[in-house]
């Protein structure tokens, strides 16, 4: 089972719409994919318009006392499962913290990791939506995802947030993910996207080659609640997240 | 009758006829939104068994899906539970052998239930299905309906034979339950929609009408017992003839090799039975009939012995400590060549008018004698009882006159008449009380497997010593598999030692004081 997870600092980069279409597009090529939409607002669950609910909420789920097994929900998508939001994972952090004091013996930042290993036999591809933040879900996030998929807005911001990353990744012992970066919401008619593009792509060799544009056929997909790759599989968008599969899904 | 599944439904409307998918759909309508998927996919398959249905038999049933390249092997229980599946790169047109495919799951399964038999088309199926979505009311996919249209064909043929029912099948979406729950609630008040009483399978078989045999005789083929001798044997040696003339067609095929045992089977009870019930029949038949079916027996008996040998061999091979299994090697090609010369040989035989006017000719000579009835006595008990206890008292003293210095021939000979009052015992058996019947059965058992041992051993040593002759003669031995030939002949003579020694044994259970009374119940009932 190969772990992915999107994630960046910053709200609103094009995190869960990535997720939500390499999750089709995974699906789509025959892997037992999973999705877990671990943000409380819900974007990814309603896009698959499955309620953002889980029984017992998110300390159930941390605690053990409902399996993930148990919570997940089938999408309209063959091979592909959701795992819906809840409004409680916005405490995840407390829960997270104080799962360790509750005698599992497993330290704080690797319970999440804990939590997906019995999916193992299941899936294929497990995707980790997560919620904008540092925090100790984040750094759970960390330990537990083979890819840490970092869409990037080009700005020169966002390339020191990349750095800083991972920097903070490469501290880890044990276990540390692949970082892989790609430009999210990119306009071209911006001279400054493609200069940052340019430059990050020829000088560091995690960063993707593909861009995803900003495209109003992205935004569409809250109005079509479902992934672009689905709806519109022959859009310039699908075929950005297409090309960006791709090239991800060479190096599994 | 209990339904396959409380989810799945079939139409009870000619095929063609849409109107009761149409109300199933109106039905749920009721509490879904209802959406159409586009476009049917369509699966291909052929379900296989042995001839004799040993998957069947074990509860399971075994299925080919065809993909667009290659397919894959599907082992489910026959409520169709899934037990197992493997890739395979496509399903020949003849039969194939388990031990012929590639390594997995479903060979690892099924050989030891199937072997030494092969692998028959039961029945081919294209399936249709299209699947309509069933929504919540977000526009969420909760559960799903799945429309099949199935048209099975026999092995063999190439027209549809049989389309089967319209089956809809409502297939739940992970985390939904409730909702696939409420559909089929919502389906089952629909007119003209009954539970699937069958899973395809069996539909299948029905629909072309094959069913698994049950190994019991067709009415006009029982016996009673207070029915004249001479119809109650006329029925019995029908019967046997049906076997034979039901293995021939696989025999010539070269199926398995199973179809040529059943067939020897067959004639080694007739000639039984001519021998120890041929006097209730006509003058003359049972001595006609008699040498026919020796004729029959020993045309046979060559490819049979190399089938043996064959079947055997990678077991005799591995029993191997001074020589290496592949020194067997060239003894194993010298067998394919002489089992395929003397294959060709019997197939010709059987396919001439001798076979043909046998097999026509008795069946005409049994059916008379039935049909016109015969004298009212003896019944079929008075010769079964007599025949029987005949056989037994036969048993008794042979055996007892047996000394540990006792010539071979002496055991071969008790072989022989050991296996005449087993074929008594089954022939009768609808006759006989089931509990004192498997008593006695399961004794004789013991020591036929003593006295088979013990001659079998023989004969293939002798045999093997014959084959080591023929190689040299034809120069395919070389030294080592000669040497290995001799190993292979010294463990078969410890193998014969071991049943002379278990013989004293097994025949004192069988003929002693205990055995005797377990016959005399049998023939007379308890006191």
């Amino acid at each position: 089972m190969k772990i992915f997870a999107t994630y960046n600092i910053k709200g609103g980069v094009g995190k869960t719409t990535a997720a939500v279409n390499l999750a089709y597009l995974s699906a789509a090529d025959g892997f037992r994919t999973l999705l877990w939409d671990l943000d409380p607002q819900g974007a990814a669950s309603f896009l698959f318009r499955v309620k953002p609910r889980v029984k017992g909420g998110g300390k159930a789920l941390i605690r053990g006392t409902r399996t993930l097994d148990d919570a997940i929900k089938g999408t309209d998508f063959d091979r592909l499962d959701l795992l819906p939001a809840d409004f409680t994972y916005r405490n995840m952090d407390l829960l997270l913290g104080g799962a360790a004091t509750t005698g599992t013996g497993t330290k704080p930042t690797r319970k999440l990791a804990r939590l997906l290993k019995p999916l193992a036999a299941e899936y294929d591809h497990v995707f980790l939506d997560c919620p904008p933040s540092i925090s100790l879900v984040s750094e759970n996030v960390m330990h537990a995802a083979d890819v840490l998929l970092v869409p990037l807005i080009p700005t020169t911001l966002s390339v020191r947030t990349l750095d800083q990353l991972t920097e903070f990744v490469a501290g880890f012992s044990g276990h540390r993910p692949d970082v892989r970066a790609f430009f999210s919401m990119v306009d071209r008619r911006k001279k400054l996207h493609q200069e940052i593009i340019a430059t990050l792509q020829s000088e560091r060799a995690d960063v993707a080659a593909t861009p995803i544009p900003a495209l109003s056929m992205i935004e569409r997909m809250s109005v079509e609640r479902a992934p672009v790759t689905a709806f519109a599989p022959n859009s310039v968008a699908a075929r950005a997240y297409r090309a960006l599969w791709s090239e991800l899904s060479k190096d599994i | 009758m209990i339904a396959a599944s409380l989810r799945e439904f079939v139409a009870d409307a000619p095929a063609g006829d849409d109107s009761v998918a149409a109300a199933a759909l109106e039905a749920l309508s009721a509490a879904f939104t209802t959406a159409e998927e586009t476009g049917t996919t369509t699966d291909r398959l052929i379900w296989l068994d042995t001839f004799d249905w040993r998957l069947y038999r074990a509860g399971l049933m075994l299925r080919f899906e065809q993909a667009r390249r290659g397919g894959r092997l599907v082992l489910s229980r026959t409520d169709g539970t899934q037990q197992a599946e493997q890739p395979v790169a496509g399903w020949p047109r003849r039969p194939r052998l388990p031990e012929d495919l590639p390594d997995g799951p479903v060979r690892d399964r099924i050989i030891v239930l199937t072997s030494p038999r092969a692998l028959l088309p039961l029945a081919r199926a294209v399936s249709t299905a299209s699947v309509t979505r069933l929504l919540n009311a977000d526009g969420k996919t909760v559960a799903r309906l799945v429309t099949e249209h199935t048209t099975v064909t026999a092995p063999g043929t190439t027209a549809p034979t049989a389309e089967l029912p319209a089956r809809l099948v409502v297939t739940e979406v992970r985390g939904y339950p409730g909702q696939a729950r409420r559909a089929a609630t919502l389906l089952a008040a629909v007119p003209g929609l009954g539970y699937a009483s069958q899973t395809v399978f069996t539909a299948a078989l029905t629909a072309l009408g094959r069913h698994p045999s049950d190994g019991g005789p067709p009415a006009d083929q029982e016996i009673t017992a207070t029915m004249p001798a001479q119809v109650a044997v006329a029925r019995l040696l029908l019967r046997l003839l049906d076997t034979l003339e039901l293995n021939v067609d696989g025999v010539l095929r070269d199926i398995d090799t199973e179809f040529l045992h059943d067939f020897r089977v067959a004639v080694r009870r007739t000639r039984s039975a001519l021998k120890l019930l041929g006097g209730v029949l006509p003058a003359d038949l049972a001595g006609y009939y008699g040498a026919e079916f020796k004729w029959l027996g020993d045309l046979t008996t060559p490819t049979r012995d190399l089938d043996v040998h064959l079947l055997g061999f990678d077991a005799m091979a591995a029993q191997l400590v001074a020589a290496s299994p592949a020194d067997l090697e060239p003894l194993r090609a010298f067998l394919v060549r002489r089992r395929a010369r003397e294959f060709r040989r019997l197939a010709r035989t059987l396919r001439g008018p001798r076979f043909r006017a046998i097999t026509d000719d008795w069946r005409k000579a049994l059916l008379e004698i039935r049909d016109a009835g015969g004298p009212p006595r003896p019944t079929a008990a008075g010769l079964a009882r007599a025949t029987t206890g005949r056989a037994f008292r036969k048993i008794v003293a042979q055996g007892a006159a047996i000394t540990p210095t006792s010539a071979p021939e002496s055991l071969h000979n008790l072989r022989k008449r050991a296996k005449e009052l087993r074929y008594l015992l089954e022939f009768f058996a609808p006759l006989h009380d089931p509990v004192s019947y498997r008593k006695v059965v399961s004794d004789l058992k013991q020591l036929q497997d003593c006295l088979g041992e013990f001659q079998d051993s023989e004969v293939q040593r002798a045999e093997i010593h014959a084959l080591a002759d023929a190689m040299l003669a034809e120069h395919a031995g070389p030294a080592a598999t000669l040497l290995a030939m001799g190993e292979i002949a010294a463990k078969l003579a410890l193998s014969q030692a071991e049943a002379r020694a278990e013989f004293a044994v097994r025949f004192a259970r069988f003929a002693g004081p205990a055995g005797q009374e377990r016959v005399r119940v049998l023939l007379e009932g308890r006191p």
